[in-house]
């Protein structure tokens, strides 16, 4: 008989599932105990035995040459599914370089927008006469622009605020005629372009924002069919609160 | 042998090298070539519908021959071989060791496969599947307890009661032999 303290091995260490320490402790058990050695001895054999009776049936060449025609046929590849997985990555790849790329030309084109209306609202600064009317009263103003530009716009009244109108001008974006109005607060002048939004449309893709183009703070928005641009050194706060009086006017 | 990480993620590249063992296992399981046939197509069937959904990195052999069992303990065979299966205690026994004559001896001796195989094939379903895997296949008992969904320490005792039961099956046919 195996000795009693080592029966429960007898099968673990035959499958190999001894863990390795036990596995030495009970090698070194082995070779001093002949009951334990013939048993093990004895489930070795029995263990082979059974590999060499348990390989008994092969399938038929016809069944295993169904069975291949079969799975071929019909295989969910996951070659398949990851090469669907890759095209798919792909084409999302593809999508987002090239959104990637417009939105680069978008922006390129709306700094350029902004480029130009800080270039016009330096410009005007510039001149000796920056406004071809002169007023602070809105309505000498918006009556100067008839026939000038191709439509009208409401200014808004500035009482009780900090902002005074000193004029305004026609003035020209991508060679269409809009109306530039010159607003001042304390000592910064501001400028407000007003343009019809048909007459932009596919040349400057801009949406309402704000933004800071050499150092000049300024908001843009559409409103009525007119696209608005307030611009100027003042604060962004000051070009804000402008940018809601013109709002208001516009309703 | 291990397929426990396959790294290819074709169906058939995976599935086609284990056709043999998986008929042998069938085969041992029915007891019959039409009814392992029908088992094995099926087997494939299903694992072949099941496959998107296979964790690449988990044991494929233990899977596929956890459809194949499971589709066997469904079928009219399966269910009639369960159906006499004597309910038994789960928990290890003691182990009885052999140290003398031992059946095992005399069956390499007189190189009589039939008596075993006739043996393996008396036992139930549960011992069968348990020693074939084990043996056959030379799954681990991780390995093992993954493919019939039991606990690891109901394969030792499975396994220990299906070689006690091959044994002494041994011992009788010996000796009336």
């Amino acid at each position: 008989m195996a000795c009693e303290s080592w029966k429960a091995h007898l099968d673990r260490y035959v499958d190999g599932e001894l863990p390795l320490n036990e596995m030495h402790d009970f090698e070194t058990h082995l070779r001093t105990c002949l009951p334990c050695s013939r048993a093990i001895l004895s489930r070795v054999q029995m263990k082979r035995a059974i590999q060499v009776a348990g390989q008994r049936y092969a399938p038929n060449a016809e069944f295993r040459r169904r069975m291949h025609q079969d799975i071929a046929a019909k295989q969910p590849h996951r070659l398949r599914f990851r090469w669907t997985l890759a095209a798919l990555v792909l084409a999302a790849s593809v999508v987002a370089a090239l959104t990637s790329v417009y939105l680069e030309r978008v922006r390129l084109r709306t700094d350029s927008v902004y480029s130009e209306i800080a270039d016009l609202h330096v410009g005007t600064l510039a001149s000796s006469s920056p406004v071809d009317v002169t007023s602070s009263d809105r309505h000498t103003v918006k009556p100067w622009f008839q026939g000038r530009i191709p439509f009208t716009f409401d200014l808004p009244e500035l009482q009780p605020s900090e902002f005074s109108l000193l004029g305004g001008r026609v003035a020209y974006l991508d060679q269409t005629p809009g109306a530039q109005l010159i607003y001042q607060i304390r000592k910064h002048r501001i400028s407000v372009f007003v343009f019809s939004e048909d007459s932009l449309r596919g040349k400057f893709p801009l949406n309402s924002g704000t933004g800071r183009t050499l150092s000049f703070h300024s908001e843009t928005w559409s409103q009525g069919g007119l696209r608005y641009f307030v611009i100027g050194d003042a604060s962004a706060s000051d070009i804000h609160s402008l940018s809601e009086l013109l709002k208001s006017a516009g309703v | 042998m291990s397929n426990a990480s396959p790294q290819s993620d074709s169906f058939e590249e995976l599935a086609m090298p284990l056709f043999d063992q998986l008929y042998n296992f069938a085969h041992w399981l029915t007891k019959n070539r039409d009814e392992a046939e029908d088992l094995v197509q099926e087997t494939y069937a299903k694992a072949l519908k099941g496959f998107p959904s296979f964790r690449l990195g988990t044991n494929f052999r233990a899977w596929m021959y956890r459809i194949l069992r499971n589709t066997f303990l469904t079928s009219r065979s399966g269910l009639k071989e369960t159906a006499t299966l004597p309910i038994e205690p789960e928990e290890s026994e003691p182990i009885v060791p052999v140290d003398r004559d031992t059946p095992e001896s005399i069956l390499i001796d007189r190189s009589n496969q039939l008596l075993l195989r006739n043996a393996i094939e008396e036992l139930p379903v549960h011992y069968r599947e348990v020693l074939l895997l084990c043996e056959m296949e030379e799954m681990s008992y991780q390995e093992i307890s993954e493919t019939l969904c039991i606990p690891i320490g109901t394969v030792m005792s499975r396994l220990s009661r299906a070689r006690n039961a091959l044994r002494s099956s041994l011992g009788i046919q010996l000796q009336n032999g």
